[in-house]
């Protein structure tokens, strides 16, 4: 298990060092002086922008700069964004927690739908309801985001009234922000009106976490028929089969166990997927999280924020995608000796 | 391994069961209530500011105006006659020249997060209030930009020789002049009174510049909270000298995007929304209303009155009546304009109901052209304005509307656009023959509409670019503007809507109106006839829902206050 930490940790951190080289060429791909975009001053006096200079040390050769970024965003310092003209850092930390809780609800709904009906499609292997659901998989993951998004607005904010169309809770209810992820704060609060609140951010939540999850839920889909399907072809399955185990014991005590363990190694890479597809679906819905920021950013040509946004965005899946491995290796000893990172 | 799962099964079972009567349950009366108690309001931009002296812009009056400040006296009522607010009474001396206000005794600041009041509103107040604008030494003055676009525009501080302090409650402003749209101009939004304790314990801080940005006023609502471009949140001001406004949040939504204000009309995420677009589509819908009022403001054709042919009044009078003004409000405002009769709106106190208007009559235009001495008709140009405004949306399609109209009766017509600054800078060297053009009100004294469109001076330096300028005319506008008797201002201004009618400078073509969509639960008049909307009388009616039988007796109370 060491070894695999040992190994996990240097990938991480040489992924790290590969993205701040992207994200530092950036500056210099970007139009304008790259100081400039650097730290996202446009306003800067001369004086400013000499003691700029300085600190990202622009004067010493291009490792120096480099290292020199490198220590800034070590710092959490992000440098400003051109349009706000407020630091990056304090926006990130305001809008990516709501960007988390809406990727985390989304995945937790494409998992609960996704893999159980992957599991019922496999175990009906070449049958009707297995045809059916292989098609409904097919048609949902073909159907665009944004027409999605817009036609569940459509149906169910302007038709039928039942759900809200933008934004994560009510205007009338007043959330002091503490960690940034909605249903938490709400419950730190004192507010008198905390189980309406809590209520009301469900209700805004459903929509656009529905709409994320549809394309991630039938990938889920298909990974666990597939992964179901090895199972039960197993020599394991067929000996429980032989001890005189009834249907229900062998799919609920042995198959479904073997066959999550597989999916599990997927959730990570799944999870990127989810986070771009949360960045469409935010600006339909109006949900004030990192991707509509980051869309915005583009529109205005924000070159600071679209580079810290990125690196920051880019990490966090990372991290996710490292922590997904490491509860596969705790679930699964066979990866834990795994010789090669994955 | 089985216990285990069983285990994980009854903790998992636990956990949904807890999860779903946390959303199901425990709550139905509280939810109602809440949403009872407050209005959110889709407002179309963020203001400038929250001092509504600063400021002629619209928004930032309907943001600030009449929820955080009062002012001194008030429009009231059908005719928009003058009334009480923070003053009681108020007494103008025969020449005219000095007026005096009773104040009340009785009006409390708001007290919020940033400012505690320790005495009641009184004369500092008024005088803190109006030095501000008048007064170049006075230590707000030149706080946020030094601009009162509206004073400015009035002329006040050329007109104010000097406010006095009598007692605590009595204020007189001695006046250069006598000036009857004086009293007019303190009853508009933009007159609001500041708290001047809130002002010294600024300047201790030296924070001056926060008097702008966190307001003390004496309103029905206070500032709770704003965040730029996304919501203003405002608390009742529960020691609101009259009754206390019915709804105790009212929070405005800054949501620029047309269709985003429409989307969250539908979807009951607003229950206000200002400025809706689909008119048929909300006037369908049994849960929501449109509602609208018509703006003081006139879209107009002007003659230049000084070329050929319109130097002939019966020239005018032809063209006049030549042109279909029901097809031009249908097609170019989309029928979301009121028929204009004369400059100024039906609405305003100063209407002659008796005044006579002209119909479209092509026959009629034909023989006076005839009598004028065109009987072949002749070629004329039409300058149409190149930029959208209220007054008229499209001037171009109306230009096109009215060549159309003209060539039936044998006159040619010629479009002319430029860019929106040379377009103004020609039309004041008088190149046109003919132009569409408009003027917005800044406040609702009729002379507001008379003098600036078609007085002498205002064709000398002004905006009359009809170039017409009568003595008659002018004489009933001083009379006006000398006279305090309502009756008799009346019927000054009748008579120079006759003068108009009859001589033609210009055809008043529409008053464009101004829309509003709520939900039917919202009850109470919000927009009003002038200046900004007030949410003061609003509130939300219990609607048919079984839930709604869960009234708890705090709110009752509230709601028969």
């Amino acid at each position: 298990m060491l070894t695999f930490t040992l190994r996990r940790l240097s990938l991480f951190i040489f992924t790290m060092l590969v993205l701040t080289l992207l994200s530092f060429s950036l500056s210099f791909l970007f139009p304008g002086d790259t100081v400039i975009n650097h730290s996202g001053q446009i306003n800067a006096s001369a004086a400013e922008l000499a003691h700029l200079n300085q600190v990202y040390q622009m004067d010493k050769n291009i490792f120096n700069q480099y290292g020199a970024y490198l220590t800034h965003i070590l710092n959490g310092d992000f440098g400003q964004s051109m349009a706000s003209q407020s630091p990056i850092s304090n926006e990130i930390i305001k809008l990516l927690p709501a960007t988390i809780e809406l990727s985390l609800v989304a995945l937790l709904i494409a998992m609960s739908v996704g893999i159980p009906l992957g599991f019922i499609a496999a175990i009906k292997h070449n049958k009707t309801s297995d045809n059916v659901i292989l098609s409904l998989a097919m048609l949902g993951y073909s159907i665009p985001v944004f027409w999605l998004g817009l036609l569940a607005i459509l149906v169910f904010s302007i038709g039928l009234g039942w759900l809200p169309s933008a934004g994560q809770i009510s205007l009338l209810f007043e959330i002091e922000f503490v960690t940034g992820i909605q249903f938490f704060d709400i419950l730190l609060s004192d507010s008198p009106y905390k189980w309406q609140a809590f209520r009301d951010a469900s209700a805004h939540m459903i929509l656009p976490a529905c709409v994320i999850a549809l394309a991630p839920a039938t990938i889920f889909i298909r990974l666990s028929r597939a992964s179901m399907i090895d199972v039960l072809a197993a020599s394991y399955i067929r000996a429980a089969r032989a001890k005189g185990l009834n249907f229900q014991q062998i799919i609920f005590r042995h198959a479904i166990r073997n066959a999550l363990i597989q999916i599990i190694r997927h959730v990570g890479l799944q999870f990127a997927n989810l986070v771009t597809i949360a960045m469409v679906t935010e600006v339909i819905f109006s949900w004030p999280g990192i991707g509509r920021w980051l869309i915005d950013s583009i529109y205005q040509r924000d070159y600071t924020a679209i580079q810290s946004g990125l690196l920051v965005l880019s990490c966090f899946i990372f991290i996710v995608h490292i922590l997904t491995d490491f509860i596969y290796a705790a679930l699964n000893p066979l990866a834990r000796g795994n010789k090669h990172g994955s | 391994m089985a216990v285990l799962t069983m285990k994980f099964n009854a903790i998992f079972s636990l956990t949904i069961a807890a999860f779903v009567s946390l959303l199901m349950g425990c709550n139905e009366g509280n939810k109602l209530s809440l949403s009872e108690r407050s209005i959110i309001y889709c407002s179309e931009g963020s203001p400038e500011t929250f001092n509504p002296q600063l400021s002629t812009s619209g928004t930032t009056s309907d943001a600030t105006a009449k929820q955080l400040y009062n002012s001194l006296i008030i429009y009231k009522g059908k005719n928009n006659t003058l009334g009480p607010s923070l003053a009681k009474s108020w007494h103008v001396t025969r020449d005219g020249k000095k007026i005096t206000f009773y104040l009340r005794q009785d009006v409390s600041f708001h007290q919020t997060s940033y400012f505690s009041p320790t005495r009641l509103f009184n004369a500092d107040d008024v005088l803190f209030s109006f030095n501000r604008i008048l007064d170049q030494e006075h230590a707000f003055h030149h706080v946020s930009g030094n601009q009162y676009p509206f004073f400015q525009s009035v002329k006040f501080s050329e007109l104010v020789e000097k406010v006095e302090k009598i007692n605590d409650f009595t204020v007189r402003f001695i006046l250069k002049r006598n000036d009857s749209s004086f009293l007019a101009n303190l009853a508009t939004d933009y007159a609001v009174i500041l708290s001047e304790e809130y002002g010294q314990i600024l300047q201790e801080k030296s924070a001056e510049h926060e008097i702008d940005i966190f307001p003390i006023g004496t309103g029905p609502f206070k500032l709770k909270d704003y965040r730029v471009g996304s919501l203003i949140r405002f608390y009742r001001h529960e020691s609101y000298w009259q009754e206390q406004a019915k709804i105790e949040q009212l929070v405005y939504d800054i949501s620029p995007s047309k269709t985003s204000r429409l989307t969250k009309l539908l979807a009951k995420e607003c229950d206000v929304s200002s400025y809706p677009i689909a008119h048929a589509k909300i006037e369908e819908r049994s849960d929501l209303q449109l509602e609208s009022i018509t703006s003081l403001n006139v879209g107009y054709f002007g003659f230049n009155t000084k070329k050929e042919p319109f130097d002939n009044k019966l020239v005018r009078q032809a063209i006049s009546l030549a042109i279909n003004k029901q097809a031009l409000i249908e097609t170019v405002y989309r029928g979301q304009a009121a028929w204009a009769k004369s400059i100024l709106p039906e609405t305003s106190w100063a209407y002659d109901k008796n005044t006579p208007e002209l119909d479209y009559d092509p026959v009629r235009a034909k023989s006076l052209l005839e009598v004028a001495g065109y009987p072949q008709g002749f070629s004329m140009d039409i300058w149409a304005m190149p930029v959208q405004r209220p007054y008229n949306p499209n001037a171009v399609t109306m230009a096109k509307l009215i060549q159309a109209d003209l060539k039936k009766v044998g006159v040619t017509v010629k479009i002319v656009s430029y860019e929106w600054s040379t377009f103004l800078r020609r039309l004041s060297q008088g190149e046109h023959q003919s132009f569409l053009l408009g003027w917005t009100a800044d406040h609702p004294d009729p002379d507001n509409f008379f003098t600036p469109i078609l007085s002498c001076s205002a064709s000398e330096l002004g905006n009359n670019r009809t170039f017409w300028c009568n003595k008659e005319y002018d004489q009933l506008l001083q009379k006006a503007l000398k006279t305090t008797n309502m009756s008799k201002r009346k019927s000054y201004y009748a008579k120079a809507m006759a003068i108009i009618n009859e001589e033609m400078p210009l055809l008043p073509i529409a008053h464009s109106k101004r829309f509003q969509a709520r939900g039917i639960d919202v009850e109470g008049d919000i927009l009003s006839n002038f200046g900004g909307i007030s949410f003061y009388n609003a509130a939300k009616k219990a609607i048919n829902n079984e839930a709604n039988t869960i009234v708890q007796p705090e709110i009752a109370d509230k709601a028969s206050n």
